[in-house]
């Protein structure tokens, strides 16, 4: 199994301490401890409004946390916004609806950040943009504008234009939930094998399948809290708490 | 299931059926007009209702049209030729036409002055305007102001090369010290702009030739077309960028800045552009020091331009608005700082949503410019109404005039509006 050649390093990707978050008075986040290590792949569930998404929203600062710290390769994340700067470009992130740049073409979203932030040659951007494109296969679309894509096709794009960046972690923000059925497969695929080269990743998402296949950690949040982390095995199949089992029984009963 | 009821559902073609065009009347004119004009006997009776209007509007005009005197010297004239037919005397036209153009006190010898900076307008205009013609064209823009008020206003040429080498000192001195701070950057190009100017403003009245190559034409003897032309071109070019950074200023996390955008903003669009002239007219000079002449075509063009930049501001604010959050976060996600940002992703989306909507206010602004006659500038407008009218030769020529205005403005707004429309279609790119 290709778990098996999944190598987790010692080193620590990112670290979490006693961080909490606020929404004026709602209290999103609370006490959230969490290290990852280099090469690790965790999948965070939870019902809607856990806060699962606001979690990995911090971590490149698209949402600021108030209390606690959040270290990401070394990298202390502060209000500074150069050092917010280093750490988004070091973490590739994929959204839920995509975000692609729709007055871009392919080609063109997948080199933009390249050229302007990695200040790299139009060519070598663009070589590398192919390089991704073809592995994510969809190198024959790189002149159309995402408009003319189908979604499957849109987030895979996401995926490259992420990768072109050659970011050491990836964050996934349900990155399948807004696809219909037959497109979810490429999506995931395409995810499994970004796993298999050793990225270190985080996704949201409910693919249970995709969480026994590849995560080697499963973290279940509810009501702003982590409730409960495991291995998948033993978290699919051996639940300590009430809430997973509950959680559980109601996503895989049907 | 009966045998029978099988029978009569199973089909198999034996014969192709050949294509055949479709009937005449589901085709060309024919099926235009019926769909179109008489479609039922309410759109049909609307149809002739309608061409007798046509007909009526017609039998008035075209004559009028075509008896039309264009080679005489005055009314009295014109009359006496038509001997009591319908007609126009479109000779106020050929007689007055330097006048309607470039006002009554423009020296008649230095027409080809403002004749050759319009043309050259067309040159300037079109890196701007077409996206694929190289973007080295773009010097021609960046130079033409200079290049346009040389030749319009003359005087020295040392004028212009000041204003030049201010702005050119200004981004020296921002590119020096943008790298290590913003503000730093904002206020070095300020300071060295300025400095440039003064020193320069010194140097240049000092060494002004008694006699410069070109006359120099003061502010005040612009008019005709040429004034609104000179107005609408500045305005809408300085208005739109000026209209951008308060949309982006009001938007901003910093409240200084954001309070300063809302409150001018609010302010602008709270008072009518008649009375911003009237202040720039009157009013502007009592908070100036006493002795400093402000031009009062600078002035004015410094009210319209704020004037049409709040309105343009709150057309892009619009544009941001509807963007979805997601685009902000996908940049910033890429590691964009909020220039880069805004410029490659936010804005090109923003300005093609609000491209009617700032198309709309240019062409108002374009046209408000004839508000300048009430101010007493002889403007179109203010040409016809003053000078024209007044004149013994011409007294009671309104059609005439006033169409041949409208003529010019029509022209021109229905340009601005027709390349929109273009613009919009090459910009889209198919998506929801």
């Amino acid at each position: 199994m290709a778990e098996a050649q999944m190598k987790v390093s010692d080193e620590v990707a990112i670290s979490i301490r006693k961080m909490n978050k606020w929404y004026g008075s709602f209290h999103v986040l609370r006490d959230i401890d969490l290290t990852v290590n280099r090469g690790e792949r965790i999948v965070i569930c939870g019902p809607s409004g856990s806060g699962k998404s606001t979690l990995i929203r911090c971590i490149n600062a698209l949402e600021e946390h108030q209390t606690g710290t959040i270290e990401v390769d070394g990298i202390k994340l502060s209000s500074d916004i150069k050092n917010i700067d280093k750490i988004r470009r070091e973490v590739g992130m994929c959204f839920q609806h995509f975000n692609l740049f729709p007055h871009l073409t392919i080609l063109e979203n997948c080199t933009l950040a390249p050229i302007w932030v990695r200040k790299i040659t139009k060519r070598e951007a663009e070589e590398t943009a192919m390089h991704f494109l073809e592995k994510v296969k969809i190198p024959d679309q790189a002149h159309k504008y995402p408009g003319q894509l189908s979604g499957g096709q849109q987030q895979r794009v996401a995926i490259a234009r992420s990768l072109c960046m050659k970011p050491r972690i990836m964050l996934f923000d349900e990155p399948t939930s807004a696809l219909d059925p037959e497109m979810i497969k490429e999506v995931l695929d395409t995810m499994i094998e970004l796993a298999e080269e050793g990225m270190t990743m985080i996704c949201v998402t409910h693919e249970m399948g995709f969480a026994r296949q590849v995560a080697n950690r499963v973290i279940f949040m509810d009501e702003g809290q982590i409730v409960e982390q495991n291995e998948p095995e033993e978290f699919f199949n051996n639940p300590k708490s009430e809430r997973t089992k509950l959680f559980l029984s109601q996503i895989l009963g049907h | 299931m009966s045998d029978t009821h099988a029978q009569s559902v199973a089909f198999v073609r034996g014969t192709e059926i050949p294509p055949s065009p479709p009937p005449a009347t589901q085709r060309g004119a024919v099926k235009w007009l019926r769909e179109n004009l008489f479609s039922s006997w309410a759109n049909a009776l609307l149809t002739i209702a309608a061409l007798y209007v046509i007909y009526l509007v017609a039998v008035a005009v075209l004559p009028w049209l075509v008896n039309g005197v264009w080679t005489t010297t005055s009314l009295t004239a014109c009359r006496e030729v038509l001997q009591g037919q319908v007609g126009a005397c479109f000779s106020v036209l050929t007689e007055r036409w330097n006048q309607l153009l470039f006002g009554f006190k423009y020296p008649s010898d230095q027409y080809w002055r403002p004749g050759i900076a319009f043309l050259l307008l067309f040159a300037a205009a079109a890196p701007v305007m077409f996206f694929k013609l190289p973007r080295k064209l773009l010097i021609i823009t960046a130079l033409y102001p200079f290049i346009a008020y040389y030749l319009i206003w003359g005087g020295t040429i040392l004028t212009p090369l000041v204003a030049l080498l201010g702005f050119v000192a200004g981004y020296l001195g921002y590119a020096r010290l943008v790298k290590q701070n913003f503000a730093a950057g904002f206020f070095a190009a300020i300071a060295a702009a300025a400095l440039t100017w003064w020193i320069g403003g010194m140097i240049a009245e000092a060494v002004a030739p008694a006699r410069p190559w070109l006359e120099e034409v003061p502010s005040r003897d612009m008019g005709g077309f040429m004034l609104n032309m000179i107005l609408g071109v500045t305005c809408v070019s300085l208005s739109i960028p000026l209209g951008i950074l308060l949309a982006l200023g009001r938007q901003s996390n910093l409240p200084l800045i954001k309070w300063t955008c809302v409150v001018f903003i609010e302010f602008i669009r709270g008072v009518p552009l008649i009375t911003l002239l009237f202040v720039a007219n009157v009013v502007l000079a009592y908070f100036l020091p006493p002795g400093t002449s402000f031009d009062l075509i600078l002035r004015v063009i410094i009210m319209i331009t704020m004037f049409s930049s709040a309105y343009i501001a709150e057309v892009i604010r619009g544009g941001l608005a509807a963007l979805p959050k997601g685009q902000y976060e996908a940049g910033d996600s890429l590691g964009l700082d909020y220039p880069q940002a805004m410029r490659l992703i936010i804005l090109p989306q923003a300005l093609k949503i609000s491209i009617p909507g700032i198309v709309n206010i240019a062409v108002g602004l374009f046209k408000d410019t004839t508000l300048v006659s009430v101010i007493s500038m002889f403007d179109l407008v203010g040409m016809i109404r003053g000078p024209i009218l007044a004149s013994s030769e011409w007294n009671g020529v309104y059609w005439e005039l006033f169409g041949f205005a409208a003529l010019l403005f029509f022209v021109v707004c229905y340009g601005i509006s027709q390349y929109s429309q273009w613009l919009e279609r090459q910009l889209s790119t198919g998506h929801r």
